[in-house]
């Protein structure tokens, strides 16, 4: 399905511009007026790693008017096997600077604005808002979600890639033409089902693989050219050297672009996504029961003080019984450290085990020692010990 | 049933795509599954499956 351009043309290229994409401009499908379209246009690329460098060089090269660059990492030497934007001198610097310079260093008619902070649910929909297409080249499933959800409640289209060891997968959501990334992949995958590049290695070149197939979708969605990759999966095989596609549509039922959504605003991600920092691992090891053994301890009488660190509106739908609420947020904020027990072992849950994770991190900092938690929280408590309860 | 399971012919006994994910992995989430060339929505996996499906099974990967 042909879809029309998404920006209008810049009323005229200069000489050198001309000169510059002449090889662009005897393109039939190109000519004059695609180029003129890339010279209005606005891009981000969320990330400048290893999709967002060769996104980024070939942007910059196609004569994309204007490049945004989020990305609030710095260089390292671990990252120039694939990320082909910084070099050697780069390391320790920012990369969304370093990025920026091999951008004007490749075209310098391409203007340049440079976001070197963190995209947080407080700043994307401000960022994204001052673009008209949007690459995702992010590293972790909790960004992915929020770039999805923010593109959707915006509106606008977005050019999604995602690589692992020789695999790399490629589409364009765009919750007004087609399916979103939450009709693919409705919820992400459990908390380390799925290692990250960091964790399990990535071919550097499937970078570049990935990275030209999101840039030739945004050029052919920001010029109107060819059969956009909406609805469309793109399966990456580097080992049998395959590229096959496969359909998504729209999903009736899904939870942010169905017919009944429930997602209407942006979401806690790491919470979604089940990240839990490094405190909140190490707090862990040693300090998580079942929910099984919680009954066990509760039917036995053993006296503890179990604490629900959801909030008020999660404790309303379900709980587990004896529970008493006292919301994450004041525990790790230390507002509420003085309503912790001192007398009694401190049990904590949450929905599926990551906030809890953290106020159990919390709380031993504070010296409740023998603190633990729920692993799986309260949805592990319905799943094992009490079915009838409503899950959420 | 004999289906082909990501390029392989498998026999399965289940007749549903849940069935047939619930056989390979413990998490469905962050899992989408293709029936002869188009993903079918978690919506539906209840949906029965035919001798001679193409059935893909892909994950969902973080990396870029």
């Amino acid at each position: 399905m042909a879809l029309p351009p998404l920006v209008e043309p810049a009323t005229e290229l200069t000489v050198d511009e001309v000169r510059r994409y002449s090889r662009h401009l005897i393109i039939p499908d190109v000519a004059m007026d695609g180029q003129k379209r890339l010279k209005n246009a606005r891009v981000l690329c969320v990330g400048a790693g290893g999709l967002g460098s060769p996104a980024l060089m070939y942007l910059a090269a196609a004569g994309v008017g204007t490049l945004g660059i989020i990305d609030f990492d710095v260089v390292d030497e671990s990252n120039l096997q694939r990320q082909i934007i910084h070099g050697q001198s780069d390391i320790g610097r920012p990369k969304a600077e370093s990025a920026a310079a091999s951008v004007r260093e490749i075209n310098p008619l391409v203007e340049v604005v440079i976001h070197n902070e963190v995209l947080t649910n407080d700043n994307v929909m401000d960022v994204f808002s001052g673009y008209d297409l949007i690459i995702d080249g992010t590293d972790n499933f909790a960004t992915r979600y929020m770039v999805n959800d923010a593109a959707v409640l915006l509106g606008k289209p977005y050019v999604w890639g995602s690589i692992y060891r020789f695999d790399g997968q490629a589409s364009v959501f765009w919750a007004e033409q087609g399916p979103c990334y939450r009709c693919l992949y409705p919820e992400p995958p459990p908390p380390g089902m799925v290692p990250s590049c960091a964790e399990g290695g990535v071919l550097g070149v499937l970078c570049a693989s990935i990275g030209s197939i999101q840039v030739t979708e945004a050029i052919k969605l920001l010029t109107g050219t060819g059969e956009p990759l909406v609805g469309r999966l793109m399966v990456y095989d580097a080992l049998e050297m395959s590229y096959r596609t496969v359909k998504v549509k729209k999903d009736p039922d899904c939870a942010l672009c169905g017919e009944n959504p429930t997602v209407t605003g942006l979401i806690d991600y790491d919470d979604f996504c089940g990240a839990v920092s490094e405190e909140a691992s190490a707090a862990v090891q040693g300090s998580t029961i079942t929910a099984s053994e919680l009954k066990e301890w509760l039917d036995a009488g053993k006296d503890i003080d179990l604490i629900d660190v959801r909030e008020p509106a999660e404790y309303e739908i379900v709980r587990i019984p004896g529970s008493r609420l006292l919301p994450k947020g004041d525990i790790v904020s230390g507002a509420a450290l003085s309503e912790l027990p001192t007398d009694r072992q401190a049990v904590f849950y949450c929905k599926a085990g990551v906030r809890s994770a953290e106020a159990l991190a919390a709380a031993k900092a504070a010296g409740l020692s023998n603190a633990v938690h729920v692993q799986g929280g309260v949805l592990a408590w319905i799943n094992q010990v009490d079915p009838s309860l409503p899950t959420y | 049933m004999r289906v082909e399971l990501n390029g392989v012919p498998t026999d399965v006994d289940t007749e549903t795509v849940a069935g047939l994910v619930g056989g390979l992995t413990s998490a469905e989430r962050g899992v989408a599954v293709a029936v002869n060339g188009e993903v079918v929505p978690r919506s539906q996996w209840h949906r029965a499956l035919c001798t001679g499906d193409r059935v893909e099974v892909l994950t969902a990967s973080q990396g870029g």
